[in-house]
């Protein structure tokens, strides 16, 4: 016991528990230091995500508006049929447009000057636009119609205030400074208005040619068919494994390297993930490219080590007097799994299946390499043809769009992105409200 | 409570239930339990004593295999319980908890209802062949865990919900659901207030008449106040078992008596 004796031959100086001693002050110090470096922390991240957010809305909302022009008109069925007798059907059609555009200009008393090629670049081939509604729908033959015309990639962003007259050089083919002025002259009829542009959520992929009309639809399904993918094969291949690693195997040298393993796949780079895919699910098996499926099958990869992890974590979460509890009145080692710690362990599995789930929902470089980044015109015609069907992703889709030259397509990436967030705020949403639901005290 | 002075306690003359013979326990290297033999009666309660760490729990946990869950124990040795070798190869760990059932020592209802906490054991060995008959074990199960009273009104109201001696005695109550013919109890009450305790003593010594109960303690007190036989274990020895009034007032081994006394734990 010299511990005790230790010190004791001085006797101690009398201190004020008012006054703190140096210590005590240099403790408090660093105590406070670190509180500043804490809030610094927290203030730089706000800063980064207010600047993120900031970045992403101004850049992209405009993606989802659209400068239209509407116009009414009366197609009888001589024009029609006169129109389908002539060589240059189209040319006819875009004929009627200017004449009705004339009448409506001329109504609201505002004098301006244009022709076909004006039109054209303003609005595009509108004459074969309005030939195809008529052929599909001749019962509006006779009727008046209404028309919503999307005004080109340019003018959408003159309203928008992306590109003004400087921008357009000499012997430039696609817009001429005397088009923006017809443009105002046709804001100002009310023609031509900017309206909330649904064909961004639901179209499909376009070429350069009328860039404005390009929309993410097809690829959010693509997205979605893959999740679908991913959710069957994951979920229930990485909650058993995690299930008969955590409860059932014996703990030796071989499941420890499945152990350590696992948790070496949940850092593999997914482009590794990628080459992967490419090598077994398509050079191997012969399944077909830039198939949602197979972009499932690559996710679900990836996706597996994320949901074994926290599926192990939540099932070792659970107390073993839970366990215990069921194995003492006679319940066998999967009764006790499956009757008492499978639903404690639930909302810990759930959110990180959705977490896993919205990890490979943003994933873009395994897609690159199986080939999902290609362009997709068209939605798949039966649901299983979006599995075994050529698609895209939201993120590929994304990736695409920036890479492409016309300033439309950045504006839509953009616009992709938020949507792209969209859907992962909701899948975390859900996630947490998943987790409060299921969650149990014991 | 029981009232009976320990001196004038002896225990009748009831069949042997529980033959353990020569039993060993290895935790890994580790030699737990040494050469332990013990004979435990029928309708009788035996308590194990001793200081911590001295197997007794161990030695209680292999009376219904519990420790077979736990990979690097290994059992060695002789138990019978009704003549049948608990460890032979044939028998199934499963059917022989629901005969041995076990109140453990920190109260762990299911986060489930307290009926359903009753419930659970008769219905996974199909004890029940109906609503109605079910309704009348879980009833006789909570009388028998003198829990009926305070939650009768309540069944659906989630068993975590109870007080710690509540929740010990509707433990017991499922415990007792599956109509198991021995009850171990390791340290039931040291989670539990005086109230509570006095409260779950009474109901062991009201089981005795039905079960034999083994219950480990690490409170003399209760050793005596409850059991009709004791066991002093230490550093996983059997140190002396007999009757309780004889182990508390004139043991055969000295180590009993400094244990006893407080001169060693």
């Amino acid at each position: 016991m010299t511990d005790a004796t230790h010190g004791m031959s001085e006797p101690r100086q009398k201190t004020s528990l008012t006054a703190a001693d140096a210590r005590t002050a240099a403790r408090n110090r660093a105590e406070k230091r670190f509180q500043y470096y804490g809030i610094a922390a927290i203030i730089a991240g706000g800063v980064f995500l207010v600047l993120l957010l900031t970045a992403i809305l101004s850049n992209g909302i405009p993606a989802f508006q659209r400068a239209t022009v509407n116009i009414e008109f009366t197609l009888t069925q001589e024009q029609f049929d006169e129109a389908e007798g002539t060589m240059l059907k189209t040319k006819v059609y875009t004929g009627f447009f200017i004449d009705a555009l004339t009448a409506q200009l001329t109504e609201s008393g505002i004098e301006t000057e244009f022709d076909n090629k004006r039109i054209e670049r303003l609005l595009g081939k509108v004459g074969g636009t309005i030939r195809a509604h008529y052929r599909e729908n001749p019962q509006d033959i006779g009727q008046p119609t209404r028309f919503e015309l999307p005004a080109s990639s340019r003018v959408d962003r003159y309203f928008k205030g992306t590109f003004d007259r400087s921008g357009i050089g000499d012997g430039n083919r696609f817009i001429m400074p005397g088009d923006l002025d017809f443009a105002d002259d046709l804001r100002a009829a009310g023609i031509l208005t900017q309206s909330f542009d649904w064909n961004f959520i639901t179209g499909v992929d376009t070429g350069v040619d009328n860039a404005g009309q390009a929309g993410i639809g097809a690829s959010v399904l693509g997205s979605f068919m893959m999740m679908i993918v991913v959710l069957v094969l994951s979920l229930p291949i990485g909650v058993a494994a995690s299930i008969y690693l955590e409860e059932f195997a014996p703990k030796n040298r071989f499941t420890d390297l499945i152990e350590v393993n696992i948790s070496n796949l949940a850092a593999v780079p997914s482009i590794v993930f990628g080459i992967l895919g490419l090598a077994v699910f398509i050079q191997f098996m012969g399944l077909s490219q830039s198939a949602p499926l197979v972009g499932g099958l690559v996710l679900t990869l990836m996706t597996l080590p994320t949901i074994i992890i926290s599926t192990r974590a939540s099932l070792k979460a659970v107390p073993p007097s839970i366990r215990e509890a069921a194995l003492g009145i006679g319940a066998s080692k999967m009764q006790a799994v499956f009757h008492h710690v499978l639903p404690l362990a639930m909302p810990g599995i759930l959110t990180g299946t959705i977490i896993g789930l919205a990890q490979a929902l943003g994933e873009t470089a395994p897609l690159l390499l199986i080939g999902m980044v290609g362009f997709v015109a068209r939605y798949p015609e039966t649901f299983l043809q979006g599995f075994e069907g050529p698609n895209s992703a939201m993120p590929a889709q994304i990736y695409n769009w920036a890479s492409r030259s016309d300033a439309v397509f950045t504006e839509k990436a953009w616009g992709g992105i938020i949507i792209l967030l969209i859907f992962l705020l909701s899948m975390n949403i859900l996630a947490i409200i998943l987790r409060r639901r299921f969650e149990r005290r014991w | 409570m029981n009232d009976m002075r320990i001196i004038q306690r002896t225990a009748g003359m009831n069949d042997i239930k529980i033959h353990a013979k020569g039993v060993d326990v290895f935790y890994g290297d580790n030699h737990a339990i040494k050469d332990v033999s013990v004979d435990i009666e029928d309708k009788t309660v035996t308590a194990f004593i001793g200081p911590s760490g001295c197997g007794k729990s161990t030695f209680l946990r292999c009376l219904n295999r519990m420790n077979d869950t736990i990979d690097i124990c290994r059992v060695t040795g002789d138990i019978r319980l009704d003549d049948e070798d608990i460890y032979d190869k044939a028998v199934d760990p499963v059917q022989l908890r629901a005969k041995v059932g076990m109140v453990f020592q920190k109260p762990n209802p299911f986060p489930k209802s307290i009926y359903d906490n009753v419930a659970y054991g008769p219905r996974i060995h199909g004890l029940a062949r109906n609503k109605a008959d079910l309704d009348e074990i879980v009833e006789k199960s909570l009388r028998r865990g003198a829990i009926w009273d305070e939650v009768k009104d309540r069944l659906d109201a989630p068993g975590t919900g109870l007080s710690g001696g509540q929740q010990q005695r509707l433990c017991i109550a499922r415990a007792v659901a599956t109509a198991p013919e021995v009850l171990l109890m390791d340290e039931p009450c040291s989670a539990l207030d005086p109230i509570a305790t006095a409260q779950v003593e009474e109901l062991i010594d009201e089981l005795r008449q039905n079960y034999s109960v083994v219950i480990v303690t690490h409170s003399m007190q209760q050793a005596a106040r409850v059991s009709q036989k004791t066991a002093f274990f230490h550093l996983g020895d059997l140190v002396e078992y007999g009757e309780t009034g004889k182990i508390f007032t004139n043991p055969d081994d000295s180590r009993t008596e400094s244990y006893i006394t407080g001169r060693i734990g």
